[in-house]
């Protein structure tokens, strides 16, 4: 438990310092969200209809801005062998490193996202609502996008194939969290079904994610 | 002969050279009966002759979903019984199966036309063909980045599993998805049973199909074999060369 802790704190330390890329996503995510009007047109009710969407995909590329660099950052250095050949298993090591890539990733998206929200007319009685599809579905997109962190790890290529390993395996989680947003703000569909669909998408992918992205490294470093 | 001799690669060899010829005589007999039941069967009352496109649309959307059946289990041979052929079948049905699911979407887009009156519209089936796609496309990404045959063989079985877990559940959330935006019922399929003079030439395209992937399959395998060998050729000499 110590070392879990001790390695989930290193990586958060490594994101918020000089060199680490803890706001950039939010910052990424920002800059879509002002482009969106440019480029469908500042009209307001147009607006209102895909703030939510915008929200989601804005939210689920800044997701996989920083993840390229999650695992191949501690092959460069040497420090992914430490991690491995050290005293906890490295299913748990990989669990730390996806929670610190969360915090310092997503949850800056949780963050702004009411304010985004309201730059793209999004009703705001339901901005706290839109906020918790984001809170609830991220951890699915840092959890799947883990294994493609993983796989890019032991092919040595990053950033563009890990795209297009993780992007079609996030469809669910994107239409489970767009629907359960909509519902959130013009209804007439509850709320409740989406939502509770998304926290089991994330809560499956909690547990399968660090298994699978362990198995990868494993082979990665054989 | 047990799937553990196969792992020798060159009794595998053996069998497939032998295999290989029968089995392209047997699809080219099989489409020829498929094809002409087909020709014969009658026209759909509604559909007229467009019909007749799904002789070649279903077969190809079955054996595009068989594919990444058949790349599963090679996944598991790979990582759990570390069988040596096991990558190379799942290396091999990859493009073979995005083949039959690109087949399948085209074929779906053209009998549309006439149908439906548009080339495409997001459907639930469409869509969650279209993502199975995007998925083999994932896989075939990963084998062209992989510098080392195994290397890339474990990956793309890790990514396989991770998809065959994810279809499923892609399929559910795109029919659920769907049915928020328009009826189900505009297009649904099978309202009523298929008429045995239908039935009957397309089980026989079917098999036609399923026969056809069985062969470009060993057939690929073959290829990948002889491929490596070739690789590996090539590394001991290029060694000869640099320390000669």
């Amino acid at each position: 438990m110590k070392s879990f802790a001790a390695l989930l704190m290193r990586d958060v330390r490594l994101a918020v310092r000089v060199g680490g890329g803890a706001l950039m996503g939010a910052v990424f995510f920002l800059i879509v969200v002002v482009m969106t009007p440019f480029a469908v047109g500042p009209n307001l009710k147009l607006l209102a209809l895909i703030g939510p969407a915008i929200l989601w995909l804005g939210g689920e590329l800044a997701t996989l801005l920083a993840l390229d660099r999650l695992f191949a950052a501690d092959q460069e250095d040497g420090s992914l062998d430490l991690i491995r050949t050290g005293e906890i298993p490295l299913e748990l090591a990989v669990l730390a490193k996806a929670v610190a890539h969360w915090l310092t990733t997503c949850l800056p998206l949780v963050v702004i996202s009411p304010v985004l929200g309201l730059m793209l007319n999004v009703e705001p009685r339901a901005l706290g609502w839109v906020a918790l599809t984001l809170l609830a579905g991220t951890p699915a997109l840092t959890f799947i996008g883990l294994v493609g962190a993983a796989l890019a790890v032991a092919l040595r290529r990053g950033g563009l194939l890990l795209a297009i390993l993780v992007l079609p395996l996030t469809i669910p989680v994107l239409i489970f969290g767009v629907a359960a947003a909509n519902a959130a703000i013009a209804g007439p569909a509850p709320f409740g079904p989406p939502f509770t669909i998304l926290c089991a998408l994330s809560l499956a992918s909690v547990v399968l994610g660090p298994v699978a992205a362990a198995a990868a490294l494993r082979y990665a470093m054989e | 002969m047990a799937v553990i001799d196969l792992a020798n690669p060159t009794r595998f060899l053996k069998l497939a050279n032998r295999l290989l010829p029968w089995l392209a005589i047997a699809t080219v007999l099989m489409f020829a009966y498929g094809l002409n039941g087909a020709l014969h069967a009658p026209d759909d009352y509604q559909q007229g002759a467009t019909v007749k496109i799904m002789f070649l649309h279903v077969p190809s959307a079955w054996l595009g979903m068989f594919g990444w059946m058949l790349m599963s289990v090679a996944a598991l041979g790979t990582l759990v019984w570390r069988h040596p052929l096991a990558d190379v079948a799942g290396k091999a049905a990859a493009p073979i199966g995005a083949a039959f699911t690109f087949l399948c979407l085209v074929t779906g887009s053209l009998w549309g036309r006439p149908m439906w009156g548009t080339y495409w519209v997001w459907d639930a089936r469409l869509t969650s063909v279209l993502v199975l796609f995007l998925l083999y496309l994932g896989v075939l990404a990963l084998y062209w980045t992989a510098e080392e045959p195994g290397r890339g063989a474990r990956a793309a079985a890790i990514l396989t599993l991770v998809g065959a877990v994810n279809i499923p559940i892609i399929k559910f959330s795109v029919d659920w998805w769907n049915t928020l935006h328009q009826p189900a019922s505009v297009f649904r399929m099978g309202g009523s049973s298929i008429d045995p003079s239908i039935l009957h030439p397309l089980f026989a395209m079917a098999i036609a199909f399923t026969l056809l992937f069985v062969t470009l399959h060993l057939a690929a395998m073959r290829n990948e074999i002889l491929r490596r060998r070739v690789r590996a050729m090539r590394l001991i000499q290029a060694q000869g060369l640099a320390s000669a």
